[in-house]
């Protein structure tokens, strides 16, 4: 039988606040444990969250650059449950009226576009953390994390394979990026997503049972284990098993995933409105301010760069991928008064290949935009050849100097003196009269062998363009 | 001493007929005498001596705001910092708070003297003081009755001059009903008034502090220190404090009063009809005009209170699970038993109870035949209060259905008890305010008369209640023994 997949996300991504979501206390990461966490984020008694207004014009950039709903009136209401790490016993989240209503995501999978709906996002806070190791079989609590501000992003059921849903969970995470509200810091659990998975014989109308998995934190993991629920669930299928709704766990290390919990072992939150805090009410003067400081989206971005710098597509999609490469990208233009063009082949070139060899993202790069934008202003006043530059690259990746200082040091310039270069073409032409002979009697393949020979004799300082020049004109005689 | 009014208080301070150390000993000494009424769960004498060390400096220096220097309890359902928290439970029991709920940090700025910590029903779940840990409060008119509650130690520690005044809390009357068993003035201000930052939940949308005094002209006083916009509350509102003793003179020739016909119907006791009747003749002779007027979702109050006040406080109550502070089981095996045993232990059986029906209320299936009815409801009886208070000024009506009762008689069965909050509870619903004043005695016990107000009326309220103080002299009587 062939099967088709069915998966929805639901994204939770911290909002870039500096205090969280009820509290004064900062939401940093990487504190003392329970350091960041004050009265209100202990849940003490007789303590009253205050809405951080911050959490909420984020939560609207979202919408709008999700095309949303942005809700007029929107609500905070209890979830309750009880877990050692989620101090009050409740969770504040959104129910029946979230912030931001119906909005869609384009996604490219194969050269093809295809638009994934997004339900809804609701503004929440983040539990603390349950630490199990070093308490010698107790469980340490720390509360440092504890009310710092979420959104959560659920998407429609309208990705039908892993790799869709990678690219829908890639495409959210370049745009909260993008947009500021979100540092997208996976490892620090700043962008964690759940995915809803089912299976239906291909062509029927209703949904498969689906099962969800929980908290799978990176790229590669999702499509693993995307996949590997896919398989499981055909495989029960097929087997004449039935799949039960259920929350499933994967495990990384040895790739599969494991249930959790059932859906009669599921807890009944019994969420209702939180009388400690009012409704949220948006006024179009609040929109209007936000829409005034959005920043400029991705595809617009791509667009402008296809026609501002006439760069091909897989330039322009390669340099708007993150807020920061693109950014870079045109402080470098900027700065180094080079083409575009020549900026972009080494932004994406040379220095993205260095990158991705060290493993380092963009805002790390050892060269930062000026110093690659003083080696590129020197290609293009001729000072240095692009091959020259290549070893200018090397030393600024490895030294904090500037373009200028390791020409001059190493002695790179190009010599442009027509002369010097006039003299060592002499040279050459009469040491080797039999490869002029060749040249002559029409073997143009021997030319590359005089511009080798006069690069080696100058150590590759010359200058190409002159050189080609001179060659020709002293080789036709 | 302990028979003045806080004017008479603060005008003796100030011409030093007494200092506030002098005072303060006074009412140490009194708390002491009577500690067999069980109004304290706390008495802070050191601090309460050195606060009064500190108020007399001040007042010495011209630096006393109306309250510098008097002795004040709290309800020890406020959060004070370094001292003991209980709210009334075991689960507190351990508890000394933090932080200053806001309520008390503006009594310190004020410079008054905290004697200690009320007893209280316990989370203040109760109309009688008999669900407090800390075990049942006397009601100083009579030793075998219970003075009200959940604020019962706050009524019977002013009834008896344990202190010059008192604050409370109401989520359903557990200001004026206590107030009115104990002879004394209580006004539940609109919701919204006082900062609730700090005061321990039981249901947020009905919880509001208030002052409990021996008068309207005392009530004025403190209201002017408890009230204000919080920024730590969101649900507190941000208006403008008006000068609640300068309106207390104001004539009422004119106003009107509303009779709810509910109010007043046969199920209300013939003696407490005679008594209010009474009152409202005093009115009359003031100048005021009665109107009859319904208010026909009153009687679905008590339903509705009973699904939207424990839903909140079975979230509200979630973070007592042994797991950060107050009461933790010994020894416990896991997590599940950790939360049971601290809870199972730490909670009494009201507390328990309102837990669980709330939780049954919220569950799926329940929730829109339970809550959402219920707030449909409180918009109903909302409405009603509107609409009346577009014919009047302000309504009357009695604040329980009989004096104080027993101690032992209503505890056995809850129905029973919740019934005595039924003149009370639709105010909380509608987030209006309320004063009960004292209007007469029946069988040597007080009772109390309602008077409710718009939407932040407290000066209206307090101006029509002093108006009558002025001509009775209910609110003056003195429990026997507490002279």
């Amino acid at each position: 039988m062939e099967w088709e997949t069915v998966i929805g996300l639901e994204i939770h991504t911290q909002l870039a606040t500096q205090s969280k979501i009820f509290s004064g206390a900062s939401t940093a990461y990487g504190a003392e444990p329970n350091t960041q966490a004050c009265a209100v984020d202990l849940g003490l008694p007789g303590v009253l969250p205050v809405l951080n207004e911050d959490a909420v014009r984020k939560a609207v950039i979202f919408g709008m650059a999700i095309n949303a709903h942005i809700a007029p009136y929107s609500i905070f209401a209890r979830k309750n449950y009880f877990y050692p790490d989620l101090p009050k016993g409740y969770q504040i989240s959104q129910m029946d009226h979230p912030i931001v209503g119906r909005g869609h995501l384009d996604i490219e999978v194969d050269g093809i576009t295809k638009r994934i709906g997004i339900t809804r996002a609701h503004l929440e806070e983040d539990a603390g953390k349950s630490l199990h190791e070093n308490f010698h079989g107790l469980t340490g609590i720390d509360l440092n994390r504890a009310g710092t501000p979420l959104l959560e992003i659920v998407s429609e059921p309208e990705m039908s394979s892993a790799k869709e849903a990678v690219a829908y969970m890639r495409k959210l995470h370049e745009l909260v990026r993008y947009l500021g509200i979100c540092d997208g810091n996976m490892q620090e659990g700043s962008f964690r997503c759940d995915a809803n998975v089912s299976v239906r014989p291909k062509g029927q109308v209703e949904f498969g049972t689906r099962a969800e998995i929980k908290n799978i934190n990176s790229f590669k993991f999702v499509e693993k284990a995307i996949n590997h629920e896919i398989e499981r669930q055909i495989e029960l299928i097929e087997n004449g098993g039935k799949v039960v709704q259920e929350t499933r766990l994967y495990d990384s290390v040895k790739d599969e995933t494991r249930s959790m919990r059932s859906k009669e072992e599921a807890n009944d939150y019994r969420y209702f409105p939180d009388p400690d805090l009012l409704p949220v009410i948006i006024d179009e003067d609040f929109k209007a301010q936000i829409k005034a400081n959005l920043p400029e989206l991705p595809h617009a971005k791509k667009l402008r760069f296809k026609t501002d710098y006439q760069l091909d597509d897989e330039s322009a999609t390669i340099l708007t991928s993150s807020r920061a490469l693109s950014d870079y990208f045109e402080s470098v233009v900027k700065t180094s008064g080079s083409e575009a063009k020549l900026c972009a082949n080494w932004v994406t070139g040379d220095l993205s290949a260095a990158l991705n060899k060290a493993d380092l993202e963009i805002d790390q790069s050892p060269i930062n935009d000026e110093r690659l934008a003083g080696m590129l202003a020197r290609i293009t006043d001729n000072t240095i050849s692009g091959k020259i530059a290549k070893q200018v690259f090397e030393e600024l990746w490895q030294s904090s100097a500037s373009a200028d200082e390791i020409i001059a040091e190493k002695g790179l310039k190009q010599i442009t003196d027509t002369g010097a270069i006039e003299a060592i073409i002499d040279k050459i032409i009469a040491d080797n009269q039999d490869q002029v002979e060749q040249y002559r009697s029409g073997k143009d393949k021997v030319f590359a062998f005089f511009v080798g020979q006069v690069m080696k004799e100058m150590k590759g300082k010359a200058n190409p363009a002159e050189v080609n020049k001179i060659l020709k004109e002293k080789l036709q005689g | 001493m302990h028979n003045k009014s806080l004017k008479e208080l603060s005008h003796g301070l100030k011409n030093r007929d007494f200092s506030s150390v002098e005072l303060t000993q006074e009412f140490l000494k009194r708390i002491k005498q009577h500690q067999d009424l069980n109004a304290y769960i706390t008495v802070t004498e050191d601090l309460a001596l050195q606060d009064a060390l500190a108020a007399d400096i001040r007042i010495t220096n011209n630096q006393a705001n109306p309250l510098t220097g008097i002795p004040v309890a709290q309800k020890d359902i406020f959060c004070t910092l370094n001292i003991k928290t209980s709210c009334g439970s075991k689960m507190l029991d351990n508890f000394k708070a933090p932080y200053n709920a806001t309520v008390i940090e503006k009594f310190n700025l004020t410079g008054a003297v905290m004697l200690g910590k009320l007893n209280m029903d316990e989370f203040a779940m109760g109309s009688s003081n008999e669900t407090s840990f800390y075990g049942a409060v006397k009601n100083p008119w009579n030793p075998n009755k219970v003075p009200g509650g959940s604020s019962g130690g706050s009524g019977a520690a002013v009834a008896a001059r344990l202190a010059a005044y008192a604050t409370g809390t109401d989520t359903g009357g557990s200001i004026r009903q206590p107030a009115a068993l104990c002879g004394i003035t209580g006004l539940k201000p609109t919701y919204g008034r006082v900062s609730r930052y700090g005061m321990i939940a039981y249901a947020s949308s009905l919880d509001q502090g208030g002052p409990m005094t021996h008068s309207a002209e005392d009530a004025a006083i403190v209201l002017q220190t408890m009230a204000g916009f919080d920024p730590k509350d969101s649900t507190s509102v941000d208006i403008s404090v008006p000068d609640y003793s300068a309106t207390l003179n104001k004539p009422l020739t004119g106003l009107k009063i509303g009779l709810p016909k509910e109010f007043f119907s046969d199920e209300l006791n013939a003696d407490m009809a005679k008594k209010l009747t009474e009152a409202i003749d005093e009115y009359q002779k003031l100048g005021a005009e009665i109107k009859d007027i319904s208010m026909p979702n009153l009687k679905l109050a008590i339903p509705a209170y009973y699904v939207i006040a424990p839903a909140e406080c079975s979230a509200n109550l979630s973070r007592f699970d042994g797991v950060r502070f107050g009461h933790r089981c010994a020894n416990p095996v896991d997590l599940t038993d950790l939360y049971t045993r601290s809870r199972g232990e730490g909670f009494g059986k009201e507390v328990k109870r309102r837990i669980l029906m709330g939780t049954y209320a919220l569950s799926t299936g329940y929730y829109d035949a339970y809550y959402v009815k219920a707030q449909k409801i409180r918009r109903l009886i909302s409405d009603d209060f509107k609409n009346a208070l577009a014919e009047v000024d302000v309504i009357m009506g009695p604040v329980t259905p009989t004096p104080a009762f027993g101690i032992g008689e209503k505890m056995s069965d809850p129905v029973e008890m919740y019934l005595s909050d039924i003149y009370t509870i639709a105010i909380n619903l509608a987030g209006l305010p309320a004063i009960s004043i004292p209007a007469g005695f029946i069988n040597d016990l007080p009772i109390g008369l309602q008077i409710i107000g718009n939407y932040f009326t407290e000066a209206q309220i307090l101006n029509i209640a002093h108006q009558y103080q002025l001509i009775t002299d209910w609110h003056k009587q003195t429990p026997k023994g507490f002279a």
